[in-house]
């Protein structure tokens, strides 16, 4: 069973200085064909040549969805990280031939809500533009409370004022305004959804709030892209292609199996999917579980592990891969 | 009706028949001599010239009265097409879907023009030409998805998908094997499962779900299923079981062979791009014994099924009644030589 969709072959349309930190890219089909429509919170893997490494990032698009021509994605700059966003913006130049994966949504907006509550954190803003563009085409209700560092870091605000005029609300870091997230859930009618897109602490944030005043968990949605963490080295045996391999510090295990030459699934390369959940034949170590797919009881018993990124240390791992 | 589509009846006088193109063209379900449950799962690729699996959505000889036949049910019982308030949008993915792939599989039948949300749509088989504004219910006799699967073979149904499982919620059934829309919308995945045996324990919905819930966009895939029907019968519904289930204790020796049908679903999986829901086509093709035993593999290899096939399941299927009937009518077929593995008629 594969569910492999066909790639799309693109070229860079556009690239945009948003502000210090954000950069903007649009891609179009190098064919000049339509790219297909997507859901709001949906997301595409870019794949990037690195100069001879092969890098495979998310990124939240946030074009219009109905938008045919072309897709659009926002790239924050991330110094201490293991270079896909410093290629992205340090490298990737309009006419450029890239790599994107069919869009996938793992944040969709639930379609029963009777309004929608959207909270985000700085770069988290971008599966909600996407969203925005859809609800209100659709006539949905919705409301933004968007946290964001300081005016110059507030990437999109203007746009989305305009756009959206009082339903969004904007929280500057710098001036010490603060989302009051207790008496906003509490002033929410019956049915009301929420979702949030940021940094760890504020997801935890929101579900631990909400839980709290009595939210069902399922009314509560988020999306958190984890970017793989660097560490030591460490060697793995792949028993059903017979390779053993490296993984470098600043690698995966995904990208040093897909190096080695050998098809792995995936599809968010974020530890949310569970698309890449490969067995453990063997442990003699410990496996460093950084996901948010396997249960506590699962990673306990080292018999799973996501390699897109989750790290070992000890003597011996074989994967069945 | 033109010389393309077949004037027949799928209840009543059962005129219903299968031309020699046809029976040669049958998608038969077994790759092997025996039948068990799995995740027998497959990209939905386009497949050999003149194959059923040739184009996204098979249009065949039996078409136009296919669609006669769900008119009739739909005007006894409007319950069987149904779509929760929030499944609309999912409603204009399929019928998207499903005019793109027509138009552009059958351009001699069915026409799509496109100017931004102006659609036209063409359809010559049935004699429908209709301008709407696509997103736009109002400018259409029916829902989206009502609009469309009245215009296509199969059963259709829409599944919402949240809280990691899928929620049947919307559907056009009028040709299915025993099961109600009307009972099971609403359901998760497992819910509506409930009913079938072995399959739970082998852990194979756990499987499926766990696979159809990273199913993409752009990737469809396609399995078999199948079962047993007595006269050619479209509309096998629970609703109606009164009316259709007595005539299974009716058939003979003499009988068997013209009454007895496989039923065969071809179940295509695809994952739709605004609403992130999925569609579940499942198109019912009807063969009977005495046209099925005119290929020798198919009349050796039904044999050995039926004969070997666990009682459960047989129960479950709703013809461990008929089995010795249908044993007897077989097994003169089946000389016990060895059956080439898939599904090729040798």
């Amino acid at each position: 069973m594969s569910v492999g969709a066909p790639k799309i072959p693109v070229v860079v349309a556009e690239v945009v200085a948003v502000n210090d930190l954000i950069k903007r890219f649009r891609f179009v089909r190098r064919d000049g064909g339509a790219m297909p429509v997507f859901s709001g919170g949906a997301h595409v893997v870019v794949e990037m040549d690195d100069h001879g490494t092969r890098r495979m990032n998310p990124y939240s698009l946030m074009s219009h969805p109905a938008d045919s021509a072309g897709f659009e994605i926002s790239v924050r700059r991330d110094e201490a990280g293991r270079g896909g966003s410093l290629y992205m913006h340090n490298h990737v130049r309009v006419g450029m031939e890239m790599v994107l994966s069919q869009p996938v949504n793992l944040f969709p907006l639930d379609a029963r809500a009777k309004k929608h509550l959207l909270i985000a954190g700085g770069i988290g803003i971008t599966p909600f533009v996407a969203q925005m563009a859809q609800l209100q085409a659709m006539g949905g209700r919705f409301e933004l409370h968007y946290s964001v560092r300081s005016p110059a870091l507030g990437a999109y605000v203007d746009r989305l004022r305009d756009h959206y005029g009082p339903r969004v609300h904007v929280y500057h870091d710098e001036f010490g305004e603060k989302i009051d997230l207790a008496t906003l859930l509490k002033s929410q009618p019956l049915g009301t959804h929420v979702y949030v897109c940021g940094p760890k602490g504020m997801i935890a944030w929101v579900h631990a709030t909400a839980r709290a005043m009595g939210w069902p968990d399922r009314a509560v949605h988020s999306e958190e892209f984890l970017a793989p963490p660097v560490g030591q080295a460490f060697e793995v045996q792949l028993a059903a292609s017979g390779k053993s391999i490296t993984v470098q510090p600043n690698q995966s295990l995904l990208e040093a199996i897909e190096a080695a030459g050998i098809e792995a699934p995936y599809l968010c390369r974020g530890g949310a999917c569970g698309q890449c959940e490969t067995d453990v034949l063997r442990c003699d170590g410990i496996i460093e579980h950084n996901d948010h797919w396997l249960t506590d009881d699962q990673k306990a018993s080292n018999t799973k592990i996501m390699p897109c990124v989750s790290r070992f240390r000890g003597a011996a791992l074989i994967l069945d891969r | 009706m033109s010389l393309d589509f077949n004037d027949e009846t799928f209840r009543g006088d059962f005129t219903y028949r299968n031309s020699a193109k046809a029976i040669k063209r049958f998608p038969f379900p077994f790759p092997e001599d025996s039948y068990m449950y799995s995740v027998n799962m497959e990209p939905h690729v386009p497949g050999a010239v003149g194959s059923v699996f040739e184009h996204m959505f098979d249009v065949d000889e039996h078409y136009v009265s296919e669609m006669r036949d769900r008119a009739q049910v739909l005007a006894d019982d409007p319950l069987r097409c149904q779509s929760l308030p929030h499944m609309e949008l999912a409603g204009w993915d399929l019928l998207e879907l499903i005019m793109v792939s027509k138009a552009r599989d059958y351009p001699h039948w069915f026409e799509l023009h496109r100017d931004g949300n102006q659609w036209h749509w063409i359809n010559r088989p049935l004699q429908i030409d209709q301008k709407f504004t696509f997103m736009d219910a109002s400018t259409l006799p029916y829902g989206p998805m009502e609009y469309i699967t009245r215009q296509t073979q199969g059963d259709f149904t829409l599944q919402d998908q949240r809280d990691d499982d899928l929620w049947i919620e919307a559907g056009m059934v009028t040709t299915q094997a025993d099961w109600s829309l009307d009972f099971d919308i609403g359901m998760s995945f497992k819910q509506w499962h409930a009913p079938v045996p072995l399959a739970h324990q082998m852990q194979i919905f756990d499987r499926a779900l766990k696979f159809l819930l990273k199913l993409q966009h752009g990737a469809p895939v396609r399995r078999f299923n199948w079962t047993m029907t007595v006269d050619p019968l479209l509309d096998t519904s629970p609703e109606n079981y009164p009316k259709w289930g007595p005539d299974k204790t009716t058939m003979t020796a003499e009988t068997v062979g013209r009454r007895q049908h496989l039923r065969v679903e071809l179940q295509t999986l695809h994952r739709l791009p605004r609403s992130n829901a999925i569609a579940f086509p499942i198109r019912c093709y009807l063969i009977s014994f005495q046209d099925l035993v005119t290929v020798p593999k198919w009349a050796r290899r039904l044999h050995r099924v039926v004969r070997d096939i666990p009682d459960e399941l047989a129960t479950y299927k709703g013809f461990i009644r008929n089995k010795p009937l249908m044993l007897d009518y077989l097994a003169p077929f089946d000389d016990g030589a060895a059956t080439s593995p898939g599904f090729g008629v040798e």
